[in-house]
């Protein structure tokens, strides 16, 4: 055969495996989904259509409309608005169209689509995946294709209605979705700001010690304060002031006294916010779901006085006042702490419902008292001497109770 | 906030010692030095000088929901979920991007369509172009063998929309699939049986089903003369049928595939052929036809089928009709394809068909196909290591179209769709009775009833009025001074104006009553 006659048989069978689509007809089994994603089975379908009944009846009972929009948007329109996040979002290839990326929540994709379509007032849910290139760790269930669920209220009505609504709605879908106890904090930005303010945080670090703050939920007291200083720059006593208003929990009763405080009541901003929050509450009593809210706390202990102390190497006299408090058939307790602060053994109150909490210091026992604080309100009950001996503490307390 | 509009002043400063330098000629090392700090200080503003764009637009070929359309997807959504339901099958979900080499390979010519996403330096990955290949990895990757499965999401694919035509780039796929081995056909007539029953319910007017084999296409090319390696695309050109004319596709036969013109009319004397058992008993003893074996194969499981046609008393609107070919190349067996029968008076032209079925022309003939499937036996074997097979038939319905029609009809009928489901809005008459229609609505939606109210201390009862006009809510509990001395509630019928005094013990059943009686 001659060269060409060759080349012209190899162009046809080259040709030939062209059409099997270049994969030589052998078909490769990938056998996986993508990492941090995962199928949903019959038997998980099952669970997830009741939870989406149950949140979506409770958003239709509330009169929300619902809306839906792409799984991918302009990648314009997803920049700068996520900060340091922003590198975890996925983008779809340049393939000589739009830059496009896949949403990474379901709030940007709201806003532009009232933005898009000029709507001032609207009450929506949307319960769509979302997606985020972060790193998954799959035994914590942290997936990088996820449902988010959202209810959202825009438009301008009379303060704390539509802010109660969304609380009210909370409530009522954990309630019916039967998941035990739960409770529901609340705060206002406002409140934080004008409490950093009247701390002494400088306006620039406002956020970043917001987040540290955040993070009092999974740290101790003494390792945020630590952040705040060591890493943060704030200054010691900044750090304690901030300690000792982020420990308070309560209800209207906590927005009233806050109103009074003669530090926090200085900042504009943060007495429009406590007055907001005291509206709020007055508003969630009449939807019936203040028991969930900070403000009546479950006890698990009937605990009534904490014996504590302001200084260091007080534990022989904390360990006396409490033998004899106990002794006087008061339920007393103290810290299995040689020298713990103060503000740890306030927290303790707070976090355990402790009402009094009677204190040790070296000056006040040199001058042979005690004082006995209302935990809930700082306020200073008593001033028990104790030159006779700690029963008159006791008796003190008894009264007090 | 502060800290950007400090650099902001400083990128100002240090831009206008630049400006200076550049105008005094100072020395290039001089120049250089500014600008990098410059630079610098703008790199630190994040590329964005501060200005927050919002780009007012959904990508190419997709589009939002509004609540309107959402309301029309959802009753859509539950009728065609409760056929599926009735006939036992269950429903799993899978992710939105797949492993690229998942797709590689499975979509021939159509595989320039999928959207990949870029490498950011991990697994390559591609979104999905359909639910039947997701299906076909998610059978192979948990062994199964045999499950009845309905799956509803969005797929992608990246060809030119005509927005005009409807044609999206993001879209719903509705699919139904009986895997496993069974006996013939009688999975194969459950699918139609499912089709006809999802048509019907959605009230989309007449409509009818088009049946053929794959085998039965594949020996009439044979025996008509077509060769072997021109079967597939022979088969995509004889698709075109309900497109174009017949001497269109001739012409196509001819001139491009390089048919001779006898092989041409043979075929086009077979596909003009339509009916229902008999035409397959007919072609059995046709005498050409009749050579090939595979022909017969699909012939005598036609027969079958609509035995069992008859049986769920289907074949009213089921016909075998020759000239039906789909276009993906998966399908081994029978294959449908369910078409509706009249136009509507529609402003905007018909969506195109986005299942891989043709679009008909507007104003006259069908409007497209609405439904499309088959049996696929050899997919799931293309994924399993051994190579195992699980043989498949399935249908999906073509939702976006549905929808379409469905948003057209809303427009046209006076009735008016509704977004919300609210049935009372607790009102007030009076000023200052804003914690009573707090605690009242409470009351409503602790009893499960689906209540609303103005987030305004004082509206007026005519703005409130009007709301329920407005977005449909039919009652309306109005809280006023005298009745709530009196301990009633008036409750209002919004359409008929009626009024009736309930007393705050009974509201709660009473408007119970009502709303279950509508």
């Amino acid at each position: 055969m001659t060269v060409s006659q060759i080349d012209e048989e190899v162009a046809k069978l080259l040709e030939l495996k062209a059409q099997l689509g270049g994969d030589d007809g052998k078909q490769t089994f990938v056998l996986k989904t993508a990492k941090g994603t995962r199928d949903y089975n019959p038997k998980q379908m099952a669970i997830r259509e009741k939870v989406f009944n149950t949140i979506v009846s409770c958003f239709k009972r509330h009169g929300a409309e619902t809306i839906d929009t792409p799984v991918f948007e302009l990648k314009e329109t997803l920049t700068g608005k996520y900060g340091e996040d922003s590198k975890l979002i996925y983008d779809l290839k340049d393939q000589g169209g739009e830059l496009l990326s896949l949403r990474y929540d379901l709030t940007v994709p709201f806003a532009r689509y009232l933005a898009m379509n000029k709507i001032t007032n609207i009450k929506r849910y949307h319960i769509a995946k979302v997606y985020r290139r972060d790193n998954p760790a799959m035994t914590r269930g942290r997936y990088r294709e996820f449902y988010q669920c959202d209810f959202d209220i825009a438009g301008q009505y009379d303060p704390m209605i539509p802010d109660a609504e969304c609380l009210k709605i909370v409530y009522e879908i954990l309630s019916e979705l039967d998941l035990g106890d739960f409770h529901i904090k609340v705060n206002d930005r406002r409140i934080l700001d004008g409490m950093f303010a009247v701390c002494g945080v400088p306006d620039e670090k406002f956020r970043t010690i917001c987040s540290t703050v955040d993070k009092l939920d999974k740290m101790l007291w003494e390792d945020v304060k630590n952040e705040m200083v060591k890493e943060k720059g704030l200054t010691e006593e900044a750090a304690d002031q901030i300690g000792e208003y982020v420990s308070m929990q309560g209800g209207m009763d906590l927005a009233e006294r806050l109103l009074h405080d003669p530090k926090l009541s200085q900042s504009k901003q943060a007495c429009a916010g406590l007055t907001d929050m005291k509206q709020l509450f007055s508003y969630l009593q009449l939807f019936q779901i203040t028991d969930k809210l900070s403000a009546e706390k479950v006890r698990t202990t009937e605990t009534q006085v904490l014996v504590a102390s302001a200084q260091k190497n007080l534990l022989e006299e904390r360990l006396r006042l409490t033998a004899e408090l106990w002794n006087a058939g008061i339920k007393a307790e103290l810290l299995y702490k040689k020298n713990p602060k103060l503000l740890t053994q306030l927290q303790h109150c707070e976090e355990t419902g402790i009402p009094l909490v009677a204190i040790l210091g070296e000056q006040e026992l040199k001058d042979g008292v005690v004082k006995v604080r209302n935990v809930a309100t700082r306020e200073e009950v008593r001033k028990a001497s104790q030159k006779r001996g700690w029963g008159n503490v006791c008796s003190a307390v008894e009264k007090i109770l | 906030m502060a800290d950007k509009a400090r650099i902001q002043e400083a990128v100002k400063a240090q831009g206008e010692v630049v400006r200076r330098l550049k105008a005094d000629k100072a020395s290039k090392e001089q120049i250089d030095e500014e600008v990098a700090k410059l630079l610098e200080l703008k790199a630190q503003l994040g590329g964005d000088d501060g200005k927050q764009t919002f780009v007012l637009k959904t990508a190419k070929g997709t589009r939002d929901y509004n609540p309107k359309q959402m309301a029309i997807r959802e009753k859509v959504f539950n009728t065609i979920v409760s056929c599926f339901k009735r006939h036992g099958a269950e429903t799993i979900d899978t992710p939105v991007f797949e492993l690229k080499e998942t797709l590689t390979g499975k979509y021939g010519e159509d595989s320039k369509l999928i959207y990949d996403l870029k490498d950011q330096g991990g697994e390559l990955l591609s979104l999905r172009y359909d639910l039947t290949v997701p299906f076909a990895r998610y059978l192979a990757m948990n062994k199964i063998t045999n499950i009845k499965r309905y799956h509803i999401a969005k797929v992608y694919r990246r060809d030119n929309p005509a927005m005009t035509r409807g044609r999206y780039r993001e879209f719903y796929q509705c699919d139904f699939d009986i895997a496993g081995q069974y006996d013939p056909m009688i999975p194969d007539a459950e699918c139609l049986k499912i089709v006809y029953e999802i048509l019907s319910e959605l009230d989309l007017g007449d409509f009818h089903i088009k049946v053929n084999d794959r085998r039965i296409l594949d020996g009439m090319f044979a025996v008509c003369g077509v060769p072997d390696e021109k079967f597939r695309t022979i088969c995509s050109t004889v698709d075109k049928l309900d497109k174009m004319l017949w001497e269109d596709v001739k012409n196509e036969m001819v001139k491009e595939k390089g048919l001779t013109e006898e092989a041409a009319d043979q075929i086009g004397e077979y596909v003009s052929m339509q009916g229902g058992m008999d035409l397959a008993e007919r072609l059995l003893h046709d005498p050409k036809l009749s050579q090939s074996k595979q022909a017969c194969a699909g012939l005598t499981d036609m027969k079958q089928l609509f035995s069992y046609l008859q049986l769920f008393q289907i074949t009213d609107k089921v016909v075998f009709d020759l000239s039906l070919a789909r276009g993906l190349d998966y399908y081994t067996g029978v294959i449908y394809e369910a078409v509706l029968c009249q136009t509507l008076q529609a402003p905007t032209p018909a969506p195109a068909e986005q299942n891989g079925a043709v679009s008909g022309e507007e104003g006259g003939v069908s409007v497209g196909s609405v439904a499309g499937g088959g049996r696929y036996d050899g997919l799931v074997g293309m994924f399993d290591p051994k190579g195992r097979k699980v043989p498949c038939v399935g249908v999906s319905i073509g939702i976006e179209r549905i929808f379409s029609i469905m948003e057209q009809k809303a427009e046209l009928s006076a009735e008016k769709v509704r977004t919300t489901e609210t049935q009372v809005l607790v009102a007030s008459a009076q000023k200052n009775l804003l914690e009573e229609r707090l605690r009242l609505t409470a009351e409503l939606w602790n009893a499960g009833i689906k209540a609303e109210l103005l987030y305004k201390k004082n509206p007026k009862l005519l703005t409130q009025l009007q709301h329920c006009e407005e977005t449909g809510i039919p009652l309306v509990a109005i809280l006023g001074e005298q009745e709530l001395k009196d301990g009633v509630v008036k409750v209002r019928n919004v359409a008929t104006r009626e009024e009736v005094d309930v007393s705050r013990a009974e509201l709660v059943e009473e408007i119970k009553k009502r709303t279950s009686e509508s």
